[in-house]
C-alpha cells in the first residue's frame, strides 16, 4: 500500500502553532513574582561573575585601624568587618563561592539522582527495591547532620563540600524521579509506544524522558536554596570554604562577634543568602506552574 | 479462506500475578483473511482485550503466560519471535488503537513529532521524510488542516480529532493488520460513526485487516464483516455479522442482542437482561462457563465442555443446544 498525498485545498498560510517550551515561556513571562526573582537571580550572578572587576576595594586588604565600621561610612557603604575589610567587596565576591556552592551540588546530584530513579522506576522489581532502599538509607538522615557528618568525615575543603552535599541531594532527587517515572511508565502511551514497536531504551528516551525531566528540573530549582543555606552552614562550622576567602556563610561565622557591636554589619551575609533563596525558591515555583499543561 | 493473515489455534493466557492463576483466555481459535474486519464481542473480563494484547506480545512477560498451538500473524510465529524482530513486528505488521487516545499519545511531543518518530525509527528515513509521511496520514484519516495540526500537541484537539491521530499513528508503517481496542467508547455517538466510517474506508483503501474489539453490538455491525462473541475467554459464536444478528445460535448471543433497547423491544415493555454475572475466571466451572446463566441450560452443560459446532460452513457455536435455540432468535425490526 502506499500512502499518495491526497490534494489539500488551499492551506496557504501555514500558522505554525506554538511548541511546548514556547507557551511555558509564554506563562512564565505573565508571572510578575517569578519574573522578579529571575532578575534577582540573574543580577547576582552577574554580581558574581563580575566581582574582580565591580568591586570597590581589595576584599582581602584589612586594615585594624577602620574595623567594624557601621554602613554608610565614607568609602564603604556597607561598613567593614572585624578586619577592617570592606564588606560590599567581599559580599561580592562571596557570592562567587556562595553560588558556586549553591548549583553544583544539585546539577551533579539531578544527572545522578534522575539516572538511578528513571532506572529504579522504568526497570521495576528487585533492582527497583535494591536502589531505593539504598536511597533511603540516605534519605533517613536529616540532611544537615548527613553533610556535617559527611564533609567531616572527608576532610574539610571545597571539593569535599561540594561532594557531602551532592550525595545529601541525590536521594530526595532520586525519590521523585522514581514516583514520576513509576506514573509514567503505567500510562497508555508507553504501551502505545510499546505496540508501535518502540524498544525499551526508545520508550526511556523519547516518552519517559520527555514527560519525567520537566517535574524533576522543578524539584531540583528548589534544592538550591536549600544547597546555599546547607553549605554556608558547612563553612560556618569550618567544614567548607577556607578563611580569608570570602563566603557568605563563613562571614556570618566570623562576623558573630560583632553582632553587638556591629548587628546590621554583622547581619549582611545572611540578608545575602535570604535574598538569593528566596529568589531560587520563587523561580521554581513559577516555573513549575508554567510547566504544568493543562493550567 | 485461503491463506489467513491472522491464524490463532487454542491460545490460552494465565496471569499468575495473584494468589490463584487466572485463567483470562482459554482457547481462543480464531483465522482471519486479509483485508477482512472482525468484531471480538463481549462484556468486560470476556478476554477480548488480553486477546489482542496477546497478538502483539504486549503482556507483562513475568505475569502471564501465553500459550497457543499455532499463532501467526503474516506468516509470522508470533510467540517465537526474538526481541529484536517483535519491535519490527510491532508497528510495522500489526498496530494498535486504543480506547482513549487523550491517554495515548505522549503529552509533550506534537503529534507530528510522534508519528515522525515512530516512521524514522522504523524505516530509518530522515526525519524530513517521516514529517511528509505524517502529511500524508493526517490527510489519509481526514484531518482538517492538516499541516497546521501536525504542530499540535494532543490536548491541543478534540477527542475525535485525537482518535484519527491516534489511527495516522497506528498506520504510520503501513501495517497489515490493526488491532482495535474499543476505539470508540470514550467518544461521543456523533464522533463514534466518524470514527467507524474511517476505519472501514481505511481497511477498504488500505486492504487492512482489522480486529475491532468492543461491548457495543451497534458499533460491531457497522464496522466488521464477520463478529465472534466471547465469554469468559472463548470464543462461543462465530459467523458473519448477517448471520450472527438474525439467526444466532448460542444463548449468549441472543441474551446480548435480547438486551438491546433498539429493535428488540416493544413500547412500554421491560428491556430483558442476562440475569446473573460472569463467572470468576479463576475458577471456571469445568462444564459450559455461561451454563449457570443460561435459560436453556441441561444437566450435560455442567459438565461437559461444549465442543464447536458448525452451523454452516463460516457459522460456528460452543453448545450443546444448538437445537433447542434454533428459534429463539429475537425478532429484528426491518431496517433496510
Amino acid at each position: 500500500m502506499t500512502f499518495s498525498s491526497i490534494p489539500v485545498g488551499n492551506v496557504k498560510a501555514i500558522e505554525k502553532s506554538e511548541g511546548y517550551w514556547a507557551s511555558v515561556l509564554r506563562r512564565f513571562s505573565k508571572d510578575k513574582l517569578a519574573i522578579a526573582a529571575l532578575i534577582v537571580i540573574i543580577l547576582l550572578i552577574a554580581m558574581a561573575l563580575l566581582s574582580p572587576w565591580i568591586s570597590p576595594q581589595d576584599p582581602y586588604a584589612g586594615r585594624t585601624l577602620r574595623r567594624l565600621r557601621p554602613i554608610g561610612t565614607d568609602g564603604f557603604p556597607l561598613g567593614t568587618d572585624e578586619l577592617g575589610r570592606d564588606m560590599l567587596s567581599r559580599l561580592m565576591v562571596g557570592a562567587r563561592m556562595s553560588l558556586l556552592m549553591g548549583v553544583t551540588p544539585v546539577l551533579i546530584a539531578f544527572c545522578v539522582g534522575s539516572t538511578i530513579g528513571i532506572l529504579a522506576g522504568f526497570v521495576g522489581g528487585k533492582l527497583n527495591t535494591v536502589l531505593m532502599r539504598t536511597v533511603d538509607v540516605f534519605y533517613a538522615f536529616p540532611s544537615v547532620l548527613l553533610a556535617v557528618a559527611l564533609s567531616g568525615a572527608l576532610g574539610a575543603g571545597l571539593g569535599n563540600a561540594l561532594l557531602s552535599l551532592t550525595i545529601v541531594f541525590i536521594p530526595p532527587i532520586a525519590r521523585v524521579a522514581e514516583a514520576v517515572t513509576t506514573q509514567v511508565r503505567s500510562r497508555d502511551y508507553v504501551e502505545a509506544a510499546r505496540a508501535s514497536g518502540a524498544s525499551a531504551f526508545t520508550i526511556v528516551r523519547v516518552h519517559v524522558l520527555g514527560n519525567v525531566v520537566g517535574p524533576i528540573f522543578v524539584y531540583a530549582t528548589g534544592l538550591i536554596s536549600v544547597s546555599m543555606i546547607l553549605a554556608s552552614g558547612l563553612s560556618f562550622l569550618g567544614l567548607g570554604v577556607r578563611p580569608p576567602e570570602p563566603e557568605w556563610g563563613l562571614m556570618l561565622n566570623t562576623l558573630r562577634t560583632a553582632i553587638y557591636v556591629q548587628p546590621m554589619v554583622a547581619a549582611l551575609p545572611g540578608v545575602m543568602i535570604f535574598i538569593t533563596s528566596i529568589a531560587f525558591n520563587l523561580f521554581s515555583d513559577g516555573l513549575r506552574s508554567a510547566m504544568d499543561v493543562k493550567s | 479462506m485461503s491463506q489467513p493473515i491472522v491464524d490463532v489455534s487454542n491460545l490460552t493466557v494465565v496471569f499468575s500475578g495473584g494468589r490463584v492463576p487466572v485463567k483470562a483466555v482459554n482457547g481462543v481459535d480464531l483465522k482471519i483473511a486479509a483485508g477482512d474486519a472482525v468484531a471480538l464481542l463481549g462484556e468486560s473480563g470476556s478476554g477480548k482485550s488480553v486477546t489482542l494484547r496477546a497478538l502483539m506480545r504486549l503482556l507483562p512477560e513475568k505475569t502471564a503466560r501465553i500459550e497457543a498451538d499455532r499463532m501467526t500473524v503474516a506468516g509470522q510465529t508470533v510467540l517465537d519471535l526474538p526481541k529484536q524482530d517483535l519491535t519490527r513486528y510491532r508497528g510495522g505488521i500489526v498496530s494498535m488503537i486504543f480506547q482513549e487516545p487523550a491517554l495515548a499519545l505522549d503529552p509533550v511531543y506534537t503529534l507530528g513529532d510522534q508519528i515522525a518518530e515512530t516512521v524514522v525509527r522504523h524505516e530509518g528515513v530522515s526525519f524530513s521524510e517521516g514529517r511528509k509521511r505524517a502529511l500524508d496520514l493526517f490527510e489519509r484519516v481526514r484531518i482538517p488542516s492538516p499541516q497546521r495540526r501536525l504542530e499540535a500537541y494532543p490536548h491541543e484537539m478534540s477527542g475525535g480529532m485525537r482518535q484519527r491521530a491516534m489511527i495516522a499513528l497506528a498506520l504510520a508503517c503501513q501495517p497489515k493488520v490493526l488491532l482495535a481496542d474499543e476505539p470508540t467508547t470514550a467518544l461521543d455517538a456523533t464522533v463514534q460513526i466518524q470514527i467507524l466510517l474511517l476505519l472501514r474506508e481505511l481497511q477498504r483503501e488500505l486492504g487492512l485487516a482489522i480486529i475491532f474489539v468492543t461491548h457495543d453490538i451497534g458499533a460491531a455491525v457497522e464496522i466488521a464483516d464477520r463478529i465472534a462473541v466471547m465469554y469468559a475467554g472463548r470464543i462461543v459464536e462465530e459467523g458473519p455479522v448477517r448471520t450472527l444478528i438474525r439467526e444466532p445460535r448460542h444463548p449468549y448471543t441472543i441474551g446480548l442482542l435480547k438486551s438491546r433497547a433498539h429493535g428488540a423491544m416493544a413500547k412500554g415493555g421491560r428491556l430483558e437482561t442476562i440475569p446473573g454475572s460472569p463467572p470468576d475466571l479463576a475458577a471456571l466451572p469445568p462444564g459450559c462457563a455461561f451454563a449457570p446463566r443460561c435459560t436453556f441450560v441441561a444437566d450435560s452443560c455442567a459438565t461437559i465442555q461444549p465442543p464447536v459446532v458448525q452451523i454452516s460452513p463460516d457459522h460456528a457455536v460452543r453448545c450443546l443446544q444448538t437445537d433447542a435455540t434454533q428459534n429463539a432468535a429475537p425478532k429484528l425490526i426491518e431496517q433496510d
